[in-house]
């Protein structure tokens, strides 16, 4: 479920670091605004829990393997949506650097991902509707498994979004979908179910960590959660359709980060990679044999969503580049082991 | 990996935001590729290398780390020799399809990135590299939880693995693993945990707490930051502009032409 950098594209990693970044600025503040001091304490403890607790193992009967909880809506159950979202992003953000879990470009898709759906939709708009202002037993069971389920679905979901808008794996997007989202909804129901079991025991224990929570005071009905679910569905289809229209712009703003730093002046179109690199080559080897096919620079900079780019690329590419790659790819390799092994020595030498 | 932290190398004395942003940088730069161009990245390798040997952390250790976690992004890059089939370059008489260079692409790139990761946190530490997001604009609340997250991590692991213990003791037969254990077991761990939350506010509040935690910082931001950082973004981005590994081979196979 954790995005690895390898996979995305930064403009897509940095859409979602943006996004991310945003809601945890304002989960802050609105955190700011309502919080004793004691809840410090308690969201730093909930997000080591969460650690320990994925630790501890059930078996699934018949099957032979083991589920454990997933946290993002057993935290908003206990602490309310804005803790919970920095919890859950400090956890992955540990997870990132320590266990190398997910990459740290690709921590603003998995913060959002796996932050974002169970905190900041999926428990206010489902858990809660659902609860109303009576807790039962029967209740409470229900809408903590549906919860995990629904969250970890959307989750996936976003997950495929972000995959194919990078571009960078060849899944098409049907298979990928019917890859992910069986395999979620299988590990939602586990997680929904070890959830639940937590939450009822607490609920045994001491009602009033659970209960304290609630605000909203309107009863269940078949038509609010329908109507939420609705709602569910818009969102995710306005955030597919503003992921596809904003493509372009996360392109050049990335590639501003990218190379505008220290005010290149070329990269400022926001061709991708590719046509770049084929003006290089052309300007700096002008005598070299791939410079040929001069059709290798369509006119792709209006559209780079589309995949034509992919087709583009190659034209350029003649076996005496690969070759001279090949080559040079372990030169550089060797290059920059001697260089480490080089700066290590010095150092033995310097103590 | 906290351990390796505290060696004191010219690395880890560089200011944390420094070693922060130039990998950001190098992250933004090595993914930033398209997925055919597989000879643009070897180049790149040259950071975590230098991060690696220079702030003499064992390079085993951090190999192994990202072959361990390796298998999600094997498990998406495998599909690619599948589904593209494409026969775009001829090592001999032998066809390379332009998925099996993305595979390699995904690979190497998987590989720069976590290992930069990696070797950054190693030569860091976690309290620096929450001081730095916390001096470059991250809301305090995020500081003080990631803070207050790392330092109980490890007691409450220490926690459930006990706990671990104890149920496997008492469990034959895979009996007692199942949900009905599992829901009371994990619901007192957190209702101790939230016991232990309580206790460590009220013992906070004792010592003068006020919602925000202090770090004591010895770095500052001064004229070595500034080199390091200059001299590794202009290398980043020249890497990006040019494909060295080609320029390299170019040169070799003219030598000996």
């Amino acid at each position: 479920m954790h995005m690895a950098d390898a996979l995305i594209s930064p403009a897509v990693g940095g859409t979602m670091m943006a996004a991310s970044a945003g809601l945890i600025a304002y989960s802050a503040k609105k955190l700011k605004n309502e919080m004793d001091d004691s809840k410090v304490p308690l969201m730093g403890v909930m997000g080591a829990f969460i650690f320990a607790g994925q630790m501890i193992n059930f078996t699934i009967p018949a099957t032979g393997s083991s589920g454990h909880i997933g946290g993002g809506i057993l935290l908003a159950i206990l602490l309310g949506p804005w803790a919970a979202f920095l919890t859950i992003a400090s956890v992955l953000v540990v997870q990132a650097l320590f266990f190398a879990d997910g990459g740290l470009l690709a921590l603003g898709c998995n913060i959002f991902n796996l932050g974002f759906f169970p905190c900041l939709i999926i428990y206010p708009f489902v858990f809660k509707k659902i609860m109303g202002s009576s807790f039962t037993r029967g209740k409470l069971f229900f809408a903590t498994t549906l919860s995990a389920i629904l969250g970890l679905q959307l989750g996936a979901f976003c997950v495929v979004i972000e995959t194919l808008a990078s571009g960078i794996s060849e899944l098409p997007f049907g298979t990928f979908v019917l890859l992910m989202q069986p395999i979620h909804l299988a590990i939602g129901i586990v997680e929904g179910l070890a959830s639940a079991a937590v939450v009822l025991f607490i609920h045994t224990m001491q009602p009033e960590i659970i209960e304290g929570t609630k605000v909203s005071t309107s009863a269940l009905s078949f038509k609010k959660v329908l109507a939420t679910l609705v709602v569910l569905a818009a969102i995710t289809g306005g955030l597919f359709s503003w992921f596809a229209s904003a493509f372009p712009d996360g392109l050049e703003w990335s590639m501003f980060k990218t190379a505008g730093v220290e005010e290149l002046e070329k990269p400022k179109n926001p061709i991708y990679g590719i046509l770049e690199s084929i003006q290089e080559k052309t300007a700096f080897l002008p005598d070299y044999d791939f410079k040929a096919e001069p059709e290798a620079a369509p006119p792709a900079g209006e559209d780079p969503a589309a995949p034509e780019p992919e087709e583009a690329s190659w034209p350029a590419v003649s076996p005496g580049t690969s070759l001279s790659g090949i080559i040079g790819g372990a030169l550089t390799l060797i290059i920059a082991v001697l260089f480490g092994f080089a700066v290590r020595k010095r150092k033995v030498v310097e103590s | 990996m906290d351990l390796l932290s505290y060696r004191q190398t010219p690395v880890h004395r560089f200011d944390p935001r420094a070693k922060l942003i130039a990998t950001l940088i190098f992250l933004f730069c090595v993914v930033s590729f398209h997925k055919y161009q597989l000879s643009n990245l070897f180049p790149y390798f040259i950071f975590p290398v230098y991060l690696v040997s220079a702030g003499d952390i064992p390079a085993g250790y951090i190999m192994k780390k990202i072959i361990v976690v390796s298998p999600f992004a094997l498990m998406v890059a495998v599909f690619n020799p599948i589904f593209d089939t494409a026969v775009v370059s001829h090592v001999g008489h032998l066809g390379v399809t332009g998925g099996w260079i993305s595979f390699f692409s995904i690979m190497t790139r998987f590989a720069l990135t976590v290992g930069t990761a990696l070797a950054l946190i190693a030569c860091t530490g976690f309290y620096g590299i929450c001081n730095a997001l916390g001096r470059l604009g991250m809301p305090r609340v995020f500081v003080v939880q990631l803070l207050f997250l790392y330092r109980y991590l490890f007691v409450l692991v220490e926690e459930a693995a006990r706990m671990l213990r104890a149920r496997d003791l008492r469990s034959f037969e895979n009996r007692g693993r199942g949900l009905r254990v599992y829901g009371p077991l994990m619901g007192t761990l957190l209702l101790r945990s939230i016991d232990r939350a309580q206790k460590i506010h009220r013992a906070m509040v004792c010592r003068g707490f006020d919602g925000t935690i202090r770090i004591t910082g010895t770095h500052s931001f001064g004229m070595r930051e500034y080199v390091f950082l200059a001299l590794w973004t202009v290398m980043f981005i020249c890497f990006r502009l040019w494909n060295v590994s080609v320029l390299a081979g170019d040169f070799f196979v003219r030598l000996f032409s």
